[in-house]
């Protein structure tokens, strides 16, 4: 089958392209490697199918970014049957720089001109046929959007992979000619392909040709020599590149007839831009954008109606109070899909979605399925693993699935709008302090939501130690399956140590924020330690708005869905199994009920483990019970939610082992679905203090996260070793945190010995670093 | 007149006259397409001052300060001096 290329700028309808060419057919991958998507599919409808490849949006082969060396290498290693450059009509001059540069190797081209509807919006007119004739390869005009085109596009593109093509250059009127020319018969003599393209990447000084063509090295250097430029002196990558944007300007651009002699135009785009990155309103109308867009996915109060309903003293009616609901029964089958959307207040889309899929699909089938196999009259281990193990385990992790994609349609519709180039454009200066850019900003905050999405959407990041860094630092941006921990556990102190009297919300508030301020010194330390590196540049295209595509938005969701849908079934469906078998068996391999928890193995490992957690506040001196909380926190490494429901099942256990701190307390209570009432019993049975309490949450909120998000990480940081030490990371800085809350918390004049150790870390650092830049300027000089 | 990028006021224009920097940096200022002979105009600043959004070859690009001062500019007065002379 023959394969063709797809190679163009970013934001040039490559994608766009891509999925009308390709449709049911895509597949998205990774290239070896490295974390930078890449499609194939198959194009159908020529004379044979034909396989398409859509190589990353770049705008250079230079050899700095891994997409850019990833099209150079493709085209060159993998030689595809044709390269179909897609250009850009409304922005031809850099868009047909990369074209300049796909011309010197030796494979068949064809260009599509996109956009070209746009062009003639604006009253502009390009002559194609002109464009060809200069260019040698063909062009086509297609609209990818509207797919106009595409058959003759592929037509051509067919033709042109049945001929041989060599490969041309624009660089022949500059001064540099001769020595490629030279460099050129140097290379074809020791049979190396491609020769013209090598030998324009050697003279430009391109960090992998002088790796590879070592012996051919000293022709540039002997010619740099006696080459003197009067503005580049002999800074030939500066003259190349000047070289083919003069060609443009002085060739290819002529073709483009414009309406307007302004250079300048002020489009609606820019119209556009002027209100949303506005000086004063830029920053608020971002922040009103952000708050909508956790309004729409989360909350249970959409536009607020409930609550202007009871400032007016009108509250709405609960389904109980309309007699819907009875006994927390809904009546009939119709009440149940009520209840997805409205219950004493109308529920936002994204709610409605979730409690769609949750209580109505993946519920309701669920359920079903543990019906029969309860009714089959299996073995009770058997039922147990398949009901509670692998269905619940399941049912848990696809419960995720609403938010993340919910989630992911709006950050989508960020992204493809343009509005993402622009917040990071409005953010970059606050970010820059961390070492970090301003894109790196919607991953953090999308943590607030669901881990998962936000890690996959680091893919925006182009310096790999920025992602390292913001992929490790995302779980402290708690999620929404951490709040019920935050709940009940701040209710719980509350309600005891305080009789009731002050605010469980500004416990749970602290710990958000104490999660952004771990979440910024973690980069500020790493940055200045294991992930040392120049601030990423910020030469940033900020492309024009445009309304995003659906179908185009559509492939994304599906694209995400496939993915989370394969590591559900996966990595997170065996984890569940062995947790499970875990917490269901003894020593004695004899099955356990939910009740004996506290012989199973799960409860016996973390027994031994219990010593460990005594500086934090909830290991040893927690006496006999103590294991409880080390078994909740243990139990949320496979999803925050288990342990609130790990809170209720030990709550059980410990009325049940009749404990006599527990004596008078109501089993009743534990029904209580908040957890708060598990949590009062778990501090009756172990005396935990308030310190250790909060020390409990904290190192909840910035420990390992679930299965899910360190399944997210593992394949999102690529490396193995990276990812090793981002779990060692994860557990030290909960570690640190639990343990410094514990401490000052229970002596307050402790805080003077953590902030000596802070002080001594800090100048150790800073020395560490100034005695480095010493250490290299002696060996340079 | 001389002066780098990061000094121009809004809405100033001028043409590329030189571009520093280090290698990197100053590849990917070439391939954005500030070359010299480009001509530039600073459409506005973020809100917090720093980066700077620039027309160049008919589209919006964002650099920051430190990334402007690499990018020495001939401004709009005498360009447009330049021009009548030929």
């Amino acid at each position: 089958m023959k394969r063709f290329a797809l190679a163009g700028n970013p934001n040039c309808g490559k994608t766009t392209l891509f999925n009308s060419l390709t449709g049911a057919t895509a597949h998205v991958g990774n290239w070896p490697g490295v974390t930078v998507d890449k499609r194939d599919g198959v194009y159908k409808k020529c004379a044979e199918p034909v396989a398409i490849v859509d190589l990353p949006g770049i705008y250079s082969l230079s050899p700095y970014t891994p997409e850019e060396v990833i099209a150079r290498n493709y085209i060159l290693d993998e030689k595809p049957d044709c390269v179909i450059n897609i250009v850009d009509a409304t922005n031809l001059e850099r868009n047909l720089y990369l074209t300049t540069q796909i011309l010197e190797m030796d494979v068949p081209m064809v260009i599509a001109l996109n956009m070209m509807d746009a062009v003639e919006r604006q009253g502009d007119k390009i002559d194609s046929k002109e464009l060809e004739r200069r260019l040698g390869v063909p062009v086509v005009k297609i609209s990818a959007l509207k797919e106009q085109g595409l058959a003759e596009l592929m037509d051509k593109a067919f033709n042109e992979s049945q001929k041989e093509r060599r490969g041309t250059t624009v660089l022949k009127d500059t001064a540099l000619a001769h020595l490629i020319g030279d460099l050129r018969i140097a290379l074809s003599g020791q049979n190396v392909g491609n020769p013209l393209f090598h030998a324009i990447k050697l003279v430009e000084g391109d960090e992998i040709e002088v790796a590879m063509h070592k012996e051919t090295l000293p022709m540039v250097e002997e010619f740099k020599k006696t080459f003197e430029d009067e503005i580049f002196g002999n800074d030939f990558e500066a003259l190349v590149a000047d070289g083919r944007y003069k060609y443009i300007s002085k060739n290819f651009a002529p073709v483009l007839t414009r309406k307007s002699a302004e250079k300048f135009r002020t489009t609606r785009s820019d119209r556009a831009d002027r209100v949303l990155t506005n000086r004063w309103a830029g920053i608020p109308i971002f922040l009103v954008v952000l708050f909508a867009i956790f309004h729409l996915t989360f909350s249970e109060d959409f536009l607020f109606i409930s609550t202007f309903a009871n400032w007016a003293n009108s509250p709405l009616p609960t389904l109980e109070d309309l007699g819907l609901v009875v006994a927390g029964e809904p009546i009939n089958y119709g009440v149940r899909w009520l209840a997805t959307i409205y219950d004493g207040a109308i529920f936002a889309p994204g709610v409605i979605v979730n409690n769609v899929w949750n209580d109505m699909i993946v519920g309701e089938l669920f359920g079903w399925i543990q019906g029969l196999i309860e009714g089959s009259g299996m073995a009770a281990w058997a039922v147990g693993l398949l009901n509670n193990g692998v269905i619940e385990g399941l049912g848990a992790v696809l419960s995720f699935l609403p938010p993340i994609l919910t989630l992911f349609l709006f950050f989508s519709i960020l992204e493809d709008s343009g509005y993402m180039a622009r917040i990071a454009f409005i953010l970059d200066r606050m970010f820059r302090r961390f070492g970090l850019s301003g894109r790196s900003f919607l991953p953090m905050i999308m943590g607030f939501g669901c881990s998962v999405p936000a890690m996959i959407n680091t893919r925006t990041l182009a310096d790999e130690k920025e992602r390292t860094a913001t992929v490790r630092v995302i779980p402290f941006f708690s999620c929404g399956a951490k709040l019920p921990i935050l709940t009940a556990v701040a209710g719980a102190i509350i309600l005891h140590f305080a009789n009731g009297n002050g605010s469980a919300d500004l416990i749970t508030y602290s710990m958000y924020i104490l999660g952004i301020v771990v979440a910024i010194v973690s980069v500020l330390l790493m940055r200045a330690t294991t992930l040392k590196g120049e601030t990423p540049p910020f030469i940033m295209e900020l492309p024009a708005y445009h309304a995003p595509q659906f179908k185009n938005l559509m492939a994304h969701l599906w694209d995400k869905t496939k993915h989370f849908i394969k590591k559900a079934f996966t990595i997170i469906l065996a984890s569940t199994i062995v947790i499970w078998f875990l917490t269901h068996f003894g020593f004695d391999w004899r099955y356990l009920g939910d009740e004996e928890i506290n012989d199973s193995i799960l409860a016996g490992v973390c027994k031994l483990l219990q010593p460990l957690f005594t500086p934090l506040g909830f290991g040893s001196q927690l006496g006999e019970y103590g294991w409880v909380f080390v078994v909740a926190a243990v139990a949320g490494l496979i999803a925050k939610e288990n342990v609130i429901s790990t809170f209720a099942t030990l709550g059980a256990c410990l009325i049940a082992a009749n404990i006599p701190a527990l004596s008078g307390f109501d089993p009743a209570l534990l029904e209580d679905e908040s957890g708060i009432q598990s949590v009062l019993a778990m501090i009756y049975a172990t005396g935990i203090t308030v310190p250790g309490l909060i020390s409990f949450i904290a190192f909840n909120m910035t420990t390992i996260p679930c299965f899910a998000a360190v399944g997210t990480a593992k394949s999102e940081l690529g490396d193995k070793k990276r990812f090793k030490w981002t779990l060692v990371f994860w557990l030290a800085a909960s570690y640190i945190v639990g343990a410094a809350i514990y401490t000052i918390g229970s002596w307050w004049w402790t805080l003077f010995i953590w902030l000596a150790v802070v002080a001594a870390v800090t100048c150790l650092i800073v020395f560490y670093n100034k005695g480095k830049i010493k250490i290299k300027f002696t060996k340079r000089s | 007149m001389q002066k780098t990028l990061d000094k121009f006021a809004i809405g100033e224009r001028g043409v590329v006259k030189a571009v520093a920097g280090e290698g990197k940096i100053k590849r990917r200022l070439f391939d954005m397409g500030i070359t010299p002979g480009a001509e530039i105009m600073l459409r506005k600043r973020a809100p917090l001052g720093d980066p700077l959004e620039i027309t160049v070859r008919g589209y919006e690009l964002s650099l920051r300060i430190t990334e402007a001062q690499c990018v020495t500019m001939n401004t709009a007065d005498e360009t447009t001096a330049g021009e009548a002379k030929q």
